[in-house]
């Protein structure tokens, strides 16, 4: 991120992100006819605590416990071999079998779709599960590939010279998700 | 991030380029464990296994290592190429090259051949030893096996037991471990303590027993049976006498103490059967990390375009 990105808009506070989650919470229980054989996955860094909320709400409203998986996608990036240097590599764990689950991606932001291609790569890689959905708390547009949310916390029209930075409590200290963009 | 594009030896990379591969080797090790053992993150790129010495366990290793990440890989041993029509080192990896090989992991018998070749190619080089100089992967492998069952290398006190002066992995352990943040002593007859290893910052002890006091990690070092025509001991058994870890003198080292060995091992010789297969044996895991550890080197050293 360069120094020059400047904060140009708030559009979740901490309030805004726990009723976004909560309602994705309600919709995954809904769309889903209960809980049975639900198992979220998030997504390296963020989508991590983000499953992890989604998985304490969904126990609040159902009183079932949901596994949940981390997932590094680096592994199956498809711009590799046009980085100057690799990324750092996270722990991949999933203490469950995919196999014939319903499983629910969770990530921070969605925008060329290039992030959720790699990690249905790397969840098929895992087994091959009945379903797999995917949940977001921010959709910025921008899509490169035929892929879509299930949920979505909220869809924000965006310029690809913005950059969509969502803070958590657990990565950043901080709660909210905001709009950088130069001048 | 790793700032060189070979690995040649642990003595010229630093404590965090170091801390990287173990970290990463952490999360390659998952893969290892999956039901099906594949990731296409080396999709459409050549390793070549170059062997002018004989191995099984390292070269089977960086093998499953490159095709768990999915390259492709030539194995080539000196003994069924046109090594032995006499082509030299240079002109063989020149051809290797011309047929775009992205690295080329290298074992030879003469110290100071990986290093050579790096300078010659524009291929990423990895060292699978040369000569008694190093063999950077076997340090590597070492080092996460310990950190992995002590949770860190710092202040750890490690010793290192038996051939060090033709020892290619005793040095790359040396290297890595002290710059950790370890201890490390070396142990052996006289005359297979290579003069002048003090320097390097280990304790030399010439009493077994010595060494192993308060030990929290033990290397046993084979006794390369091929290079004793030399005469450096009288015998192989007095040699298992004096220098061996048996039952008794691992009660010595710490009661949590790790055993290790890069193997082969010559079981009665520098290690008493009943040690190899005990519970503070690490050996056959030090061989399931080498996969992991040689998985995050190919990665971390391959990636880079051109940016």
């Amino acid at each position: 991120m360069s120094d020059k990105m400047r904060q140009k808009a708030q559009i979740l506070d901490k309030e805004g992100i726990r009723r976004a989650l909560v309602r994705i919470a309600h919709e995954i229980i809904e769309r889903n006819k209960g809980t049975e054989k639900i198992a979220l996955i998030g997504i390296q860094r963020r989508g991590v605590p983000l499953a992890n909320r989604l998985s304490g709400y969904i126990r609040e409203i159902e009183n079932k416990a949901i596994p949940v998986g981390v997932l590094d996608i680096t592994l199956y990036r498809d711009d590799l071999t046009t980085l100057a240097h690799q990324p750092i590599l996270r722990r991949t764990e999933v203490p469950f079998p995919v196999k014939n689950q319903k499983i629910i991606l969770v990530d921070d932001v969605i925008y060329t779709g290039r992030t959720i291609r790699a990690a249905m790569d790397a969840i098929m890689d895992l087994g091959r599960p009945k379903i797999i959905q995917l949940a977001v708390l921010i959709d910025r547009g921008h899509r490169e590939l035929p892929i879509r949310a299930d949920y979505v916390g909220k869809s924000t029209p965006t310029s690809g010279k913005e950059i969509v930075a969502v803070r958590l409590q657990e990565t950043d200290g901080q709660e909210g998700v905001f709009i950088l963009g130069e001048g | 991030m790793i700032k060189k594009k070979n690995l040649i030896g642990l003595e010229h990379i630093d404590a965090p380029e170091i801390e990287l591969i173990l970290d990463t080797a952490v999360a390659m090790k998952e893969i290892v464990f999956r039901p099906i053992r594949k990731v296409p993150t080396l999709r459409g790129r050549t390793i070549t296994n170059l062997f002018y010495e004989p191995s099984t366990r390292t070269r089977t290793s960086f093998e499953l290592a490159a095709k768990f990440l999915n390259a492709d890989v030539i194995n080539i041993s000196s003994s069924a190429s046109s090594v032995v029509k006499g082509e030299s080192l240079k002109d063989t990896v020149r051809t290797l090259e011309a047929m775009g090989t992205d690295i080329v992991i290298i074992r030879h018998p003469m110290a100071g051949a990986a290093n050579l070749l790096a300078g010659w190619i524009g291929a990423t080089v990895i060292n699978a030893g040369d000569g008694a100089h190093e063999h950077p992967t076997q340090g590597l492998l070492d080092m996460f096996t310990v950190r992995e069952k002590k949770g860190a290398l710092e202040g750890l006190k490690i010793v290192i037991i038996g051939d060090i002066l033709h020892s290619r992995v005793a040095r790359s352990d040396i290297w890595g471990f002290l710059k950790m943040g370890a201890k490390v002593s070396v142990c052996g007859p006289a005359t297979m303590l290579p003069a002048g290893i003090e320097r390097t910052g280990a304790s030399v002890y010439c009493s077994i027993d010595e060494a192993l006091k308060d030990a929290d990690v033990i290397i046993m070092l084979r006794i390369q049976l091929e290079r004793q025509k030399a005469g450096l001991f009288p015998s192989l058994r007095e040699y298992a006498r004096l220098f061996g870890l048996n039952r008794e003198r691992l009660s010595l080292a710490k009661k949590d103490a790790l055993v290790m060995h890069p193997g082969p091992m010559n079981r009665g010789i520098e290690i008493s059967g009943e040690v190899a297969d005990s519970l503070q044996s690490v050996i056959n895991e030090q061989v399931t990390n080498g996969v992991a550890v040689r998985m995050a080197v190919l990665y971390l050293l391959i990636g880079g375009g051109d940016a």
